[in-house]
Order: C-alpha cells, then structure tokens, then sequence
C-alpha cells in the first residue's frame, strides 16, 4: 500500500524509542499511518463497526432471538431495518449480536496467542542454545499439522469441561446466568483456536529477542544485575513491541475466517445463538427465496475483513517502512 | 538435499504420529459414543456392538492393537457410521474426487494469480496495479463459503451447462473449483507482486536492461524465476487452505470427497474414521511440504548451496 512519508525522518523500526529531535517510533507511525487514506478508511470502518457491535446495544434492546411466525422473510421496514429471518427474527439484531461473537472470539483468541506467544518465543530467543532449538522444532513440528483439523478436535474435547464449569460457576459462585452462558457459548472457541493460533507469533517473537538478546544495552542491563524477568518484559519486550502489533492486527481477521469457518460447518457456536458465519450458513439455505439473508451478513463479513486487513497492511507499512512492498 | 528429505520424513512421522495418537485419545475422551444416537440402545447390545469392533478393551490395548493393525495390516479400521464400510474404502472411494477438486482450484489458482501479481508489478502504481490488487484483497477477504453460494446463485443459474450442486457431469467441478480456487488465486497474486517488485530492483536487473535486454526477456528469463519464490512458499500453506476449504466446499456442493466425511466423521464421532482421515490429512500435508522445498531448492541455488 502506498504510504506518503515526506516530512518524516525515516528511521530504522525497532531502535530505541526516545531520540534527540523527540518524535518516538510510535509518533512517527502515527503521523505515516495517517497519511495513508485506505489505512485511515479502513481505521474509521472498524471503528464504526466496534461501535455498532458494542456500543449500540448499550442504548437500544437487542432482541437477536425473537420469533415472530407471522412476520417471516420481511423486507426492510421501520421496525426492522434489514427485514426479518425464516423465523420472523430481525435480521438486524443478528447481524450485532453475531458480530459481538464473531469478534469476542477473534479478539479474545489472539490475545491469548498473543501472551503465550510472546512468552513462548521472548523465553526461546532469550535462552538460547539447545531449550531455543528443542522449542522450536516443537513449533515446527506443530506447524506442519493441518492447523483447523486439530482445532475442530480440541474444541469438541473440551466443550463438556466448559459447560461443566459454567454451571459450576452460576451455581455455586453464583455469577448471572446470562453472562456465564454467554461465554460458556465462546469460550470452548476461544481456546481451541488459542491453543495452536499462537505458533507464527512464537516464530516472529523468537525472531526479535534472539536478535535483541545479543545488542550491548542488554548486556549491560545484565552487568547491572537485572532478572532475567525484568530483562525480558522491560527491555525486550518493548522493542520487540512493533512486529508483536502488526502480525497481531493480521491475526484478527484471520481468526474471524476460522471461526465463521467452524460455525458454518456448524462446529462453531450452537444455535439459537448466532456468529456471522452461522449467520452465512443459514442464509444459505434461502438463497432461491431470500437472498438478503445471505448477502447482507457476507457483505458485513467481508467488509469487516477488508478493513481490518487493509489496517494491518497500513500499520506493517508505518511501523516498519523498510519491509513495505510499495 | 538428501539429508533435507531425511530430516523431513522423520519430522512427518513423528508429527502425523503424535497428530493420529492425538486424535485417538481426544475422540474417546469426548463424552458420548459413536452408537448412541435419539434412540436409546439397551446396555447389552450396546456391549456387545463394541465388542464386535474391538472398542471393549482398554482404551492402551485399543491403542496397540490399531497401530498394529495399521502398520503390519495396512487395516484402518471398519467406519462406525457408514454401516458395511472400511476406513480404507471410503478414502480409496473419496479421495480421488477431492484430490482433482483441489488440483484444479490449486491450478486455477496458480493460473490466475501468478500472472495477475507479475502485470500489478509490471504496471506499478497504475490502473491495473490497483485492480489487481483490489481483485486480491477481495479474493481473501470474500471466504469460500460466501462465494460458493453466490456463485450458485448467478451463474450456476443462468448457465445451462453449469449445475447447483451435485457431482455427475464433468462440469460439476468447475463451480467447486473456482470458489476453492479465488482465495489461493489472491495470494498467490499478492506474493507474487512482491515478489518482483522486490526482484526489479536488483542489480542484475539493471544490468540487464542497460545492456539492452528486451524488457520482455527480462522479465521472463531473469525476473519470473526468482519472483515465484515467495508464491511457491506460499503452496504448503495453500495445499492446507485447500484441504480446509473442501469442508465447506464440498458440503456446499454436494461433492462426494473426503471433505464431508471428515465433518461427518467429527460429528458422528466415527473413531476409525476420524483417525483414518486425519492420518491422511497428515500424510498429504507432510507430502505437500515436502514437495515444497524440494521445488524450493530447485529454484534457488542459494538454498541449494546451503543443505
């Protein structure tokens, strides 16, 4: 993508944040970012879409399960925007309330990818040696396994101890019904995709603190008796912070496509509660009649993916100008 | 290169090993049974149809016993939910379908995207640049599970020799192929555009041209091989895409692959079979891979100077 850097000094990405003329790395991105107009849009539709999904809600009363039999395959009207469903349900309400879903999983998936993999690969990087190359031909190793197959099994594993947990938890802690079903819904999703999402993020995190483990200020950070810990989180970590962001913001719409993938397969979420792949998935089943309820949430899907593609793409380039293909 | 191919088949092995032992252990864990559905079994005949499938023991033994029959029998097991059937059967019978599906949406993809990416290069920053590239974040961002009905709904429809669904004449393929073909397509067009922005700016590029290469020649005889390289790369990754797309694909098509069984062998719980198709899988990953570098290593003298 294009990326207009004029009055910007081009520094290299990754080196130390503060500097004599008092622009940070992260201001410079900002300032690049923001001359690119598609990462920009992109910026702005997801924002619009965020707030749709979540704020929204807050103010009017999503109702995405209610049948009305004598209200079916509506078209648009005041009362339902965007018509109403085999069941009379308004299409609408499905769409946010399978967009909280939908991005709840990938959100919430690839910040967990995002903890273990910065763990996982900062420790093998930082270590070094022989555990540095056990551990990563145990991701190696992993990442020759067709990835969705083995989530597709994970997830029917541990369904039963999370729905086990979630009455645990509304009968003897005594937390709200709704939220807990809410999640319990999600959250067998969540870790199946976590636990074998975060193996590229181990490999680009390993990548930096292998590098950055061998530059002098670690070295004397190390002479000045500082933890391992504090090492790793304080010093590496922060420099580390550029790559970590941008195959993080990639990783949320591919996670999206996994999940809308398993729901449409119907190894996702379970009815009567919707994703937008499930959505899809039901659409389908009246393309003759209705076509809408299948090309208004693949619109919204789609459009959800390109924007916050396009955003990845724009923030590679502005974090890290040298590796842009443009 | 040798010692390349060694350490790879032993990483497969050890990898679809740990994947099949896996899936194994993961199908018995999860609660339920392949023999129970709406209609409640009494418990004796329950008994005694595990029993008849040797699923009565242990689940070790269990395990000793299918990797012995697997390894000195080449016997994957009977399928529990197509009544009659052997794991081995079933794949003999659906893997043929699935692998000309997938072939041709990998040619089709390859087809379409490796020329497309090279002319987004060749016209950088012009109309056709833009275009492409535009087609491509559309092929990626378009899944296949919303093209295939679209696709069913505006061409299979107004196409005569076009069919909606099912697998019986020739053409049947084609809709199939396209909509498991247009992600791979987009990538490969991607990678390849970046491919040769980055090769047009070597050196020896240069000194072609000043020498007075027809820019043409170039592109062909000098650009086009190293270009490819981050696409050929890119081919595992899309043989898994492939192989996860033909899930859906196939159920949205009515395609008699072995796509479908795996989906319903996951929720029919179908032991032999599930482990029978996801030992496969495994196989043809590591295969695909290998093949991979292996192509990779051919193209680039660097890599083949360093194993």
């Amino acid at each position: 993508m294009a990326v207009a850097e004029p009055h910007v000094p081009t520094r290299a990405a990754g080196a130390a944040a503060e500097v004599e003329q008092g622009t940070s790395l992260w201001q410079d991105a900002w300032l690049r970012l923001r001359h690119n107009k598609l990462a920009m849009a992109s910026l702005v539709a997801v924002l619009l879409i965020l707030a749709t999904c979540f704020v929204v809600p807050l103010f009017i009363d999503l109702d995405p399960n209610a049948q009305r039999l004598d209200n079916k395959f509506a078209g648009p009207s005041a009362e339902h925007w965007l018509g109403t469903d085999q069941l009379g349900r308004d299409l609408l309400h499905r769409i946010i309330e399978g967009g909280q879903i939908s991005l709840l999983v990938a959100f919430f998936a690839t910040f967990l990818t995002g903890i273990i993999g910065i763990l996982y690969g900062g420790i093998s990087g930082y270590v070094g040696g022989k555990l540095d190359s056990v551990m990563m031909r145990i991701v190696d190793g992993l990442l020759a396994m067709p990835f969705l197959i083995i989530v597709i099994l994970f997830r029917e594993l541990i369904k039963v101890p999370v729905e086990k947990l979630s009455d645990w938890l509304i009968a003897d802690v005594g937390l709200s019904t709704d939220l807990v079903l809410r999640f319990g819904n999600i959250a067998p999703l969540i870790v199946a995709i976590a636990a074998f999402g975060w193996l590229t993020m181990a490999r680009i995190v390993r990548t930096q603190s292998a590098s950055l483990v061998e530059l002098e200020y670690i070295e004397a950070a190390r002479s000045l008796g500082i933890g391992h810990a504090r090492i790793l989180l304080r010093h590496i970590l922060p420099n580390a912070l550029g790559p970590i962001i941008i195959y993080a913001t990639l990783t949320v719409p591919s996670f999206i496509l996994y999940e809308a993938t398993l729901s449409f397969l119907g190894l996702g979420i379970e009815p009567p509660h919707a994703s937008w792949g499930s959505l899809i998935k039901e659409g389908a089943n009246f393309l003759e009649t209705r076509p809408a309820l299948i090309l208004i949430p693949g619109l919204v899907f789609s459009g959800t993916l390109f924007a916050l593609n396009f955003l990845g793409d724009g923030l590679r380039d502005a974090l890290d100008p040298k590796s842009s293909k443009d | 290169m040798l010692k390349l191919v060694i350490n790879r088949l032993v990483q497969a092995i050890v990898v679809v090993f740990a994947l099949v032992s896996f899936t194994f252990f993961a199908v018995r864990l999860i609660p339920g049974n392949p023999f129970v559905n709406e209609k409640a079994i009494p418990e004796h005949i329950l008994e005694q149809t595990q029993a008849a499938y040797g699923l009565d023991g242990n689940w070790i033994t269990q395990f000793g016993i299918y990797w012995k029959n697997v390894l000195v029998e080449g016997d994957l097991g009977p399928s529990l939910s197509l009544y009659g059937r052997t794991v081995t059967g079933i794949i003999s019978e659906s893997f043929p379908v699935s692998l000309m599906l997938g072939l041709l949406a990998l040619v089709m993809g390859v087809g379409v995207g490796l020329p497309l990416g090279a002319l987004a290069a060749l016209r950088r920053n012009g109309i056709i640049d833009y275009a492409s590239m535009i087609v491509a974040m559309a092929g990626i961002c378009v899944p296949s599970f919303v093209l295939g009905p679209l696709f069913q709904m505006y061409l299979a429809r107004n196409i005569d020799w076009l069919s909606v669904a099912g697998w019986e004449r020739p053409s049947d393929i084609i809709l199939p192929a396209m909509a498991l073909g247009t992600g791979v397509a987009a990538y490969v067009a991607r990678l390849t555009r970046g491919g040769m922005l980055e090769i047009l700016s070597q050196d020896y590029i240069r000194t072609a041209r000043a020498k007075g290469v027809p820019p043409l020649t170039i592109v062909v005889r000098h650009a086009l091989r190293g270009a490819v390289l981050p696409a050929v790369t890119y081919l595992g990754p899309a043989f898994a895409a492939i192989i996860t797309g033909s899930f859906v694909i196939e159920t949205i098509f009515q395609v008699p692959g072995m796509g479908q069984h795996f989906v319903t062998a996951v929720t029919s719980q179908d032991y032999f079979l599930l482990q029978g198709l996801v030992m496969f899988y495994g196989l043809l990953m590591a295969a695909a891979n290998l093949s991979v570098d292996i192509a990779l290593a051919a193209l680039n003298p660097r890599l083949r100077a360093k194993s």
